[in-house]
């Protein structure tokens, strides 16, 4: 198996073109996992961990930039915590030491699974995720780049460069729920803003869907908005979990949360 | 690695001392090198077939494309097994490769070498089986209505066993004792069931195999008895034991399941077949079906007390599915059975336990062994008779505590040292924490890192339990250690004993005994191997520190006489050591003869904080209490951390850990899905250690491996009935059933 080593953005855009067979790779926290347990055998793999282009995070207009290289131990940092609290919290939740360090949110939304952690506080803060490829960049609102279970909308030859959401908004929070207390997949996960000033509850799920979804609604449903977000859920039973539980946490989590959001 | 260097350390420590591990800082640093690491010039790597049926016949098998893959070596079946076809601890009903049946998801059917692992795997992709799917026999109550797995209705019968004539019976077993019709003034009921526990450990099954050149081999391997894979090895390759030698590898991590052969023949035949050195690893996945599980168990019970709380009568009625071949079930029938009331005088009682073969996953030795799953349901059971009865729980189990010269439902009386009632006074008067106060960080809370509650829906429950179980194999094993000690003329000591090493600490243990006998530091323990001593006896039953004790102080004792008697020079003394015999139980009542059943027993109690998130059924085990019945502790930072490490195991099941099948497949067969506990989950630890000297025992040591498993599950339990009011009658207990769904 070749690996390919690209020191640029504009590399790793030609090389992608070039070698639509080769997976790219950041912190492999997801791939290396595949290739170990024998689910795969790509012909090469894209390290993108030299593209400076694809690390850190910016903020212009309210708008937060972060590079699809930003890893959970990143995302944790005090400023970002402020700008983006649910993000960061869930962040925390993710796996151990180890694999905060090394996983990114770009990895996160490769894999696109329906437990993905990044998932559902992004989803709460308006994200678009910024694709690009030689033959130009386009955006798509995260709820569109999810199409369905490890499924998304990237193009063989594409990279994701980034995802865009607005900071700021309201006050936050994110819950995880797994049968230990650390490093565990969600059973169900929820992201939860309150935003006073546009009057809008948003809620966004984890492993209760095939994709994370998210529910919004005004401020003035806080009553029945544990009930909304539940019956959103099409939640299945499986080895992590039953889906009569997974209904039923999510209930909970979003009574919780709405409570933590609007005495805060 | 496990060489000590004289002078490194001023003293090494003599029996009683907590002294560092020898192999504890190669392995925090990892330069330990253990059996996955093993390497030599030339190797090929095996790679083995496995059946994705639970049950199914083979009808042919077509390895034409295997054996044109690039790189490979040799590609072998049944057929190829030059001598026995079968394997097994107890009776040898185990294919070394699948004949004409396969019986259980993952069971080996064929075998590939390979000059890289990724041509073997390929290789093995290519082998065309033809099944044709059977039925699989899942469910346990319904196994003695199905078609026989085993159709030879001889092959499992053994003089001391209860005839039991049904299909699919692997052993049934009773006791009655006294008048099991007695009737007590309260009647408590219930029924309990385990899931299947895996053994979890970290090492992979793995080992390396090279052939002598002169028809024999040497077998490197991770391992818990060297000399008991040799006896099923040699006789599968058609060889006498003396070509073939067992070395024991770095072992990480054992708990039972490394009891039962994995890589050993595999490995061997492609080695002797290829006349290259094999190495074989199991990935995570494979590992799930490379070696047998906890029993999962249903247990019916029914405890009888007089209106002041003494126990009248127990009737117990357990099943255990021991899966698709025997491993040691009978062995674990015989101990749920014996131990079923739990540690306390039980004047009249039946207890009727059958294990029976199914196509799930097979089933054998895990840490407790049987003890585990009745303890589970006993407790439960004096827990629901002190609120009956409305008596303290602790009360009522001192009421009832077994001690020295009371009887056993198996008549045996207890000759030997057993403080239930001192490790359950102990263990009670440890002080718990006060509750933690709120706010608190998230990872203080049941649902840790995940952030869940602030402090609602958390409730705190308290939980008490007492288990013991034996130590040391039963029903009439002989069961032996041998040591060798070789003093040489500068004083230094070279010891040899094939116990294996598995992380329990048994290097230090034997280094402690030979520095106290012989009055040097300068002991080094040889490699542990078949080649230069005899049998240690199996690394398992909370054994090896007795045992190995007994036979290095014998053999350190005589080698020392010798010397003198020659006045000086090199020495060499080979000694074997023996417990007091025992004798199988009557099969028809369950009651001993002039022998007793069980050499010895040990004790333990556990006091439990937890604190549960009754709304999202999440827990926090916040303190563990536990005082423990250890006889003589060798290393008391040893026997700690045997505590600590047991505890987590017994709280792994009690709330996370289970092996999920559908229709016989495992669907959980990784450390994303069979989740065990992490630095969290396990709380910190207070460990009294209670200290009355075996008289039988060496220097009075006691096994100290198991008991911490045996009780933890039913204490953890126990505290999450007290936090929540409800039943939980099953392990592991999910989020579910604490928020009362379904
Ligand atoms: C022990 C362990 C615990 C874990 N715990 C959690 C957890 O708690 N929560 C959670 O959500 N996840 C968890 N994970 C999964 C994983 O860590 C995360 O999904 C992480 O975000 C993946 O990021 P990565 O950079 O490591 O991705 P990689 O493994 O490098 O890549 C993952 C996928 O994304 C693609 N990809 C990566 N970067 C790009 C890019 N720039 N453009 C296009 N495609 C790209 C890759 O081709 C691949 O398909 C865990 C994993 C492990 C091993």
């Amino acid at each position: 198996m070749d690996v390919l080593t690209p020191r640029s953005l504009d590399e790793a855009l030609r090389l992608r073109a070039a070698h639509p067979d080769a997976l790219p790779i950041q912190g492999g926290t997801d791939l290396m996992v595949d290739l170990n347990f024998d689910r795969r055998r790509p012909e090469a793999l894209l390290n993108l961990n030299e593209v400076a282009e694809l690390k850190g995070w910016s903020r212009e207009n309210g708008v937060v930039r972060l590079g699809a290289g930003l890893t959970y131990t990143d995302a944790m940092s005090a400023k970002l915590a402020a700008l983006l609290p649910a993000f960061s919290e869930a962040s925390r939740t993710v796996g151990s030491p180890q694999i905060r360090n090394r996983g990114t949110i770009g990895g996160n939304l490769g894999t696109a699974s329906p437990a993905g952690d990044a998932l559902p506080p992004l989803l709460i803060s308006e994200c678009e995720v910024e694709l690009q490829s030689v033959r130009g960049e386009r955006r798509l609102a995260l709820e569109s780049f999810l199409i369905g279970p490890k499924r998304n909308a990237l193009a063989p030859d594409e990279l994701i460069l980034a995802v865009r959401v607005r900071g700021g908004l309201g006050t936050q929070t994110f819950m995880k729920v797994g049968p230990r207390n650390a490093m565990v997949i969600a059973v169900v996960s929820l992201a939860l803003g309150v935003d006073r000033e546009r009057g809008v509850l948003s809620a966004a799920f984890g492993s209760a869907a095939p994709v994370a979804t998210l529910v919004t609604a005004a401020l003035d449903d806080v009553d029945s908005f544990p009930e909304q977000v539940a019956a959103a859920a099409s939640p299945i039973d499986d080895v992590r979990g039953t889906g009569a539980y997974r209904r039923h946490a999510l209930r909970v989590l979003v009574a919780r949360a709405l409570e933590r959001c609007l005495t805060r | 690695m496990s060489r000590v260097m004289p002078g490194t350390e001023a003293r090494l420590g003599w029996i009683g001392e907590s002294v560092r591990r020898v192999d504890g800082i190669p392995k925090t640093t990892g330069e330990f090198e253990y059996a996955s690491d093993l390497q030599v010039a030339g190797m090929l790597w095996g790679h083995t077939l496995r059946s994705p049926y639970a049950h199914a016949r083979v009808r042919a098998i077509d390895l034409s494309g295997a054996l044109s893959v690039a790189g490979v070596h040799a590609v072998l079946t049944h057929s190829d097994v030059p001598g026995r076809k079968t394997y097994g601890l107890e009776f040898q009903d185990q294919p070394v490769l699948a004949i004409d049946r396969v019986r259980y998801f993952g069971e080996p059917v064929a075998i590939v070498a390979a000059e890289h692992p990724e041509q073997a795997r390929r290789a093995a992709e290519r082998i065309v089986v033809d099944y044709e799917p059977l039925v699989p026999i899942v469910d346990p109550e319904r196994a003695t209505e199905s078609e026989p797995l085993h159709p030879d209705p001889e092959s499992h019968v053994s003089d001391h066993y209860l005839r039991d004539p049904r299909p699919n019976v692997l052993r049934t077993m009773r006791i009655i004792h006294g008048d099991p019709d007695a009737r007590g003034d309260v009647v408590v009921e219930g029924t309990y069931e385990l899931g299947s526990q895996d053994q979890a450990f970290l090492g992979p099954e793995s080992g390396l195999a090279v052939p002598d050149g002169k028809g024999g081999v040497d077998v490197y391997v991770a391992t818990q008895w060297l000399h008991v894979d040799r006896e099923q090895v040699a006789p599968c390759l058609g060889l006498p034991e003396e070509q073939v030698r067992i070395h024991l590898a770095g072992v990480g991590g054992a708990f039972g399941g490394r009891e039962d052969l994995s890589i050993q023949i595999h490995a061997a035949l492609l080695a002797l077949h290829t006349s290259r050195p094999v190495k074989m690893v199991y990935n995570r996945q494979e590992s799930f079906s490379g070696h047998v599980h906890r029993h999962p168990a249903r247990i019916r019970a029914e405890h009888r007390a007089t209106r002041d709380g003494r126990l009248v009568c127990v009737q117990m009625r357990i099943l255990l599915d021991g899966g698709a071949y025997a491993s040691s079930s009978t062995a674990v029938t015989a101990n749920a059975t014996s131990f079923a009331c739990g540690p306390y005088a039980v004047p009249n009682a039946l207890i009727e336990t059958m294990s029976v073969f199914t196509n799930n996953p097979p089933c054998g030795a895990m840490r407790g062994f049987g003890a585990v799953q009745t303890c589970f349901a006993a407790e439960a059971q004096m827990d629901k008779l002190a609120q009956a009865l409305e008596i303290d729980p602790v009360e009522l189990r001192l009421l009832n505590a077994l001690g020295t010269g009371d009887t056993l439902p198996t008549g045996q009386r207890i000759t030997s040292s057993l403080p239930v009632a001192e490790v359950i006074r102990r263990c009670a008067a440890l002080r718990e924490p006060d509750p933690e106060e709120l706010p608190r960080a998230a990872i203080r809370l049941p649902g840790g890192a995940g952030n869940t509650t602030r402090g609602e829906g958390v409730k705190r429950g308290v939980g008490f339990a007492v288990g013991f179980k034996n130590i040391a194999y039963s029903e009439g094993f002989d069961d032996s250690c041998a040591a060798r000690v070789r003093l040489h003329e500068d004083g230094s000591a070279e010891v040899h004993c094939a116990a294996a090493e598995v992380g329990q600490g048994v290097t230090n243990v034997i280094l402690q005994v030979a520095r106290t006998e012989l009055a040097t530091d300068d002991v080094r323990i040889a490699p542990v191997t078949t080649a230069a001593v005899g049998s240690s006896g199996s690394a398992s039953a909370s054994r090896m520190t007795w045992m190995a004790s007994g036979a290095v102080r014998d053999a350190c004792r005589a080698a020392l006489v010798e010397r003198e008697a020659r006045g000086g020079g090199e020495v060499d003394v080979e000694r074997v050591y023996r417990h007091r015999r025992t004798a199988p139980l009557d099969p028809e009542t369950g009651q001993v003869g002039e022998l007793p059943a069980h050499v010895a027993f040990a004790c333990a109690a556990m006091k439990v904080i937890a604190e549960v998130d009754v709304e999202l059924g999440l827990t926090r085990v916040v303190w563990i209490g536990t005082a423990q019945d250890v006889g003589k502790a060798v290393n008391p930072q040893a026997v700690e951390g045997q505590i600590e490490g047991g505890t987590a195991q017994g709280l792994g099941l009690a709330l996370m850990e289970e092996i999920q099948t559908r229709d016989g497949l495992i669907t959980n067969a990784s450390f994303t899905d069979y989740l065990i506990p992490t630095a969290l989950d396990v709380p910190p630890i207070v460990s009294e250690l209670v200290e009355h000297p075996e008289p039988d025992a060496p220097y009075g040591v006691k096994g100290v491996g198991e008991p911490p498993t045996v009780v933890s599950t039913a204490a953890i339990v126990a505290a999450l009935r007290d936090a929540t009011g409800r039943e939980l009658a099953r392990v592991p207990v999910r989020p579910d059933d604490i928020v009362g769904l379904q």
